[in-house]
């Protein structure tokens, strides 16, 4: 039985894909089957974000409407062994998802995978929703930044109240936070909110802390999971994250500035 | 934080305008969760008819659904203003 992982925010440009793409990666390389699926019906990214856009035959949809098959639309990944995206379509009709069709997916994809990613679309309506009904853990992508806060919370609530765990009067949802887009400098500055701060309002565990970074960009633009810059500041943050969603304990790097000189610092911003 | 920052930090921090911000918002926003869909339309109306009578403002009326055992509580908290 896979264990299903939502990852989401409720506001837009977090950094969900991202997210999605950097923790499939990272559950994959240490081992473990891992789907990426996209709910994000009508506005599909993963593929690109994973580079796999070109290879993308059948979808989602397809899958519920029985035109294809899992196996058909599964896509594999060149890089990692044991991780496979499923695209999400790019039709229009929203309702193309279906509660039955989502279930039925999820559940033929549990008997051959560890753990089952769903990339949740922005927003609360049917997509997102539906990406957190079935979910067992939840990974919550929040930026440091009053709006992100506030959405994160409102998902928090759902995912308490409308999830398959929660009508069932099973064990609630695991909910983790991962703070995306962190300045250091920023929070020395008292520009921005700090890890501490967003803790203290979501009131949810800590899984880790993405430094804002030069290099998720740069691995977007090429279609690379940014966990696989083993060398970047992102992807090593993300490595930490994924260790520890898998019960690993590590210390939570890129919290501080690097020191100045006694130059830097009466003078410095 | 710099030396001249000593001069310039007198100000409150925006980050700390944020916290608070959200604190509040969070809180208000908590209360009326998990509740029947139904709950602002309900203190929006409750909050009309008593401004036919006196002038309250938004946050004059509360509302909080209470679960005890089998039974819910509607518990409503109305803030008339000062007599003058």
């Amino acid at each position: 039985m896979a264990k299903i992982v939502v990852v989401t925010s409720g506001k837009g440009g977090v950094g969900k894909t991202t997210t999605s793409a950097a923790v499939g990666a990272g559950l994959a390389k240490a081992g473990h089957r891992t789907v990426l699926v996209d709910f994000d019906v009508g506005l599909r990214n993963l593929d690109l974000i994973m580079g796999c856009e070109r290879r993308v035959v059948y979808d989602f949809i397809n899958v519920i409407n029985g035109e294809a098959s899992l196996n058909q639309a599964l896509i594999r990944d060149k890089r990692v062994d044991n991780l496979f995206i499923l695209a999400a379509s790019q039709t229009r009709d929203k309702d193309a998802l279906t509660d039955e069709g989502v279930e039925r997916v999820l559940t033929e994809l549990s008997k051959d995978f560890d753990y089952i990613i769903c990339d949740s679309p922005a927003g609360i309506e049917r997509g997102a929703l539906l990406a957190m009904y079935f979910a067992d853990e939840a990974i919550i992508v929040t930026n440091p930044e009053v709006s992100s806060v506030r959405d994160s919370d409102r998902v928090l609530g759902i995912l308490a109240s409308k999830t398959r765990r929660a009508a069932n009067g099973e064990p609630p949802v695991r909910e983790q936070l991962l703070l995306t887009r962190y300045s250091p400098q920023r929070v020395l500055k008292g520009e921005m909110l700090s890890v501490e701060d967003v803790k203290e309002i979501l009131a949810i565990d800590l899984l880790g802390v993405i430094p804002e970074s030069q290099a998720v960009l740069n691995a977007s633009n090429a279609g690379v999971p940014v966990i696989l810059e083993d060398e970047s500041d992102a992807g090593q943050a993300y490595q930490d994250a994924v260790a520890r969603f898998l019960g690993e304990e590590r210390p939570h790097r890129f919290l501080q500035i690097e020191k100045k000189g006694l130059f830097g610092r009466l003078f410095g911003g | 934080m710099s030396f001249f920052d000593y001069f310039r930090s007198q100000r409150k921090s925006t980050a700390s305008v944020a916290k608070e911000r959200l604190q509040i918002v969070v809180a208000r926003e908590r209360s009326t969760r998990g509740g029947p869909d139904y709950l602002p339309e309900l203190q929006d109306e409750i909050l009309k008819v008593i401004r036919r009578y006196v002038e309250v403002d938004q946050e004059a009326v509360q509302i909080q659904l209470d679960r005890e055992g089998d039974c819910e509580v509607l518990e409503l908290n109305i803030t008339l203003p000062d007599r003058h």
